[in-house]
């Protein structure tokens, strides 16, 4: 045992340092922060199922919110409606909207990426009206309220003799979306390393020859639609939750938007990349929010302009950057930068000796 | 009767309108195999352009070409600078940065003009002419009028001048045209410019009926696509086809379909998408794409 773990290669001890930080985060931080990471927790599971598809099976959805919704509407209203627990609600909204992805995902096979981006990008526009529409379902434009719940007892009992405050809704939210994103992401991890990633960034890099090799490619891409969504509706089930509300304007357009971002930013086809990404999609919003009016010498207008306009500027400007420059995004940045500093401390040997891990993929 | 007439005419002039932005999509597609999510954003821009023009005093029909050849410059300036050093990336990258291009035009238009809606002018009365019992809008007629001139002017250049030659040598066969000494990639700006400056025609046109602010094209960029691909996306005649036949599609399921109205008009756009590709994936005018293994 004691073996095995020093021969583990650092970046294993990283997990275990980054899941003991969110375990142990919601005890030094304030309650309404705990529920702001939360939802990056949540954005990560979103932004996860969006890398499974664009990063590993290189399909383009620009309608993922769409699904979000979805998963969202779900759980709200199997709550409002029909009196359920939240919880529960949690593994149907996700399994629904993975089998209405499988399905969207059969006619997706038969379009060209480009035309794919076009279909899904047209969802993503038309879903809040669609929401609006089934009035007596959805709550139309008002949307529904979902009442948070309590934390269990052994969950509080626990966190105030840690933290000797109560447990607030807000931070029980938190760690069921952390169980959620580890779950979720200890799922994706074992997918990319065994047969289907295999297969499915095969099929990414040359369809034919894929085919040539066996793989059943109608098969795997409508799966990996359904993985992707099926993720998407877990993070749109959570938001409900998290956010306590849904309503046709939680959906929009700029959604899928910001989903892309944290794909791409974070670095497409990598498991910490969808976390690196989310934290960084989700919180450039609203840090930009409180940076900007608190400059006094910025005039008010300017000031407000700056607000709403700001993340746009900065997510365009990003997108086409990262693109251009570091397709790899974050994650590729950091291991180019990790692996220079090794070869430059142990020297040149280790690279002839292969122990240099081939360069990822580019999208 | 009258009142069917009276929808179609609208249809045909909306349609007009998606007809100008979907030809810029052509247009861009056929010069590098790519849809400009950023077509839209553009066009909102060059609108904007326009109406700072029109408020400096200068008369419509001044502003309206200098706005079409600030956004032809504009086009030019948005290949060479973003598109160039990706040009032969795969479609993926290019199509997220297009959308990344989309983000950037939509924030800067709200940086620099607001998200108040502004009010359009339009140079036509409001006023209706009876043509045998039904009432036309003289609106409606400038917008028919100025769209059919822009799109036969697209087509002239393509079709009958060296440059439009030129320019469908480089896209259709790139190393053939350079070995003959034509510089394809400035001809794929000058695609770019091209499309630009036709997709701010359609934001002209659509700004008095809609208010600018910059989400405007956000509907409109749907129905385009849905002609783009209606019509066959390689081709410039199934754009103007594809776009009146959406314009009519849409008038006409928002007057007469029960429960079609409003935002729900966007629906019929994405409807007409998803049958169109499932069903007949080349459009009207698409030949079958062979792919090469």
């Amino acid at each position: 045992m004691m073996n095995r773990l020093r021969g583990a290669p650092p970046r294993y001890w990283l997990v275990v340092i980054v899941v003991v930080f969110f375990i142990g985060f919601p005890t030094v931080i304030s309650s309404f922060l705990a529920s702001e990471w939360a939802q990056a927790l949540i954005f990560a599971i979103a932004i996860m199922g969006l890398n499974i598809l664009v990063g590993l099976s290189g399909q383009l959805s620009l309608g993922h919110g769409a699904f979000m919704a979805l998963g969202a509407y779900t759980s709200a209203i199997l709550v409002h409606h029909y009196k359920m627990d939240y919880l529960l609600t949690i593994p149907i909204a996700a399994v629904l909207t993975g089998i209405v992805g499988f399905l969207f995902g059969v006619p997706a096979l038969r379009l060209s990426p480009l035309y794919l981006a076009l279909a899904t990008f047209a969802l993503a526009v038309v879903t809040p009206s669609l929401i609006k529409r089934p009035a007596g379902l959805t709550g139309g434009v008002q949307g529904i309220l979902v009442l948070q719940p309590d934390p269990p007892p052994i969950a509080s009992d626990i966190f105030a003799t840690l933290t000797g405050t109560v447990m607030t809704s807000d931070q029980w939210i938190y760690y069921i979306s952390l169980f959620c994103a580890l779950l979720l992401f200890w799922l994706a991890w074992n997918l990319t390393r065994h047969r289907p990633g295999r297969a499915l960034r095969a099929i990414r890099d040359g369809e034919v020859a894929a085919a040539a090799s066996g793989i059943n490619i109608a098969g795997y891409k409508t799966l990996a639609f359904g993985v992707s969504a099926f993720y998407a509706g877990t993070a749109g089930s959570l938001f409900g939750l998290a956010t306590g509300y849904v309503s046709p304007d939680t959906f929009p357009v700029s959604l899928s938007i910001q989903l892309l971002v944290g794909a791409v930013v974070g670095g497409l086809a990598s498991i910490p990349g969808p976390l690196l990404g989310a934290i960084f999609a989700y919180f450039l919003p609203i840090e930009s929010n409180q940076w900007v009016p608190s400059q006094s010498w910025i005039p008010d207008q300017i000031a407000s302009t700056l607000k709403n306009a700001g993340p746009a500027v900065s997510y365009g400007v990003l997108l086409i950057l990262i693109m251009i420059f570091a397709p790899n995004g974050l994650v590729g940045l950091i291991r180019r930068g990790y692996e220079q500093l090794n070869r430059r401390l142990r020297g040149a040997g280790d690279r002839e000796a292969g122990h240099v891990p081939p360069d990822p993929q580019t999208v | 009767m009258q009142e069917f007439a009276q929808q179609v005419v609208g249809g045909i002039a909306i349609g007009g309108i998606f007809a100008s932005l979907a030809l810029a999509l052509v247009l861009i597609y056929n010069a590098m195999g790519l849809v400009n999510f950023a077509q839209g954003e553009m066009a909102m821009l060059a609108t904007f352009v326009a109406l700072a023009l029109i408020n400096r005093g200068m008369s419509y029909w001044i502003a309206f070409p200098a706005t079409l050849v600030l956004a032809f410059a504009g086009g030019i300036a948005i290949q060479r600078l973003v598109i160039r050093p990706v040009e032969r990336a795969p479609v993926l990258t290019l199509v997220i940065i297009t959308l990344g291009l989309a983000t950037l035009i939509n924030g800067l238009a709200g940086f620099i003009f607001g998200y108040v809606p502004r009010s359009f002018p339009s140079p036509f009365s409001s006023d209706s002419i009876d043509v045998f019992g039904v009432f036309i809008s003289w609106r409606d007629l400038g917008v028919i009028a100025v769209s059919g001139l822009v799109l036969l002017a697209v087509y002239l250049l393509l079709q009958r001048t060296t440059v439009g030659l030129t320019m469908r040598a480089a896209a259709h066969h790139p190393e053939a045209s350079r070995l003959l000494g034509v510089q394809v990639s400035w001809m794929l700006a000058l695609g770019w410019g091209l499309a630009s400056a036709v997709g701010a025609v359609s934001g002209i046109m659509v700004a008095p009926i809609l208010l600018l602010e910059p989400n405007m094209m956000q509907s409109i960029i749907i129905y385009a696509f849905a002609a783009a691909v209606l019509g066959g996306i390689e081709s410039p005649l199934g754009a103007v086809v594809g776009g009146i036949l959406v314009g009519l599609t849409i008038n006409l399921a928002g007057a007469y379909l029960p429960g079609v109205g409003g935002d729900l008009q966007l629906a019929v756009g994405l409807a007409i998408i998803v049958v169109v590709l499932l069903v007949r994936p080349t459009g009207l005018f698409g030949r079958a794409a062979t792919r090469r293994v």
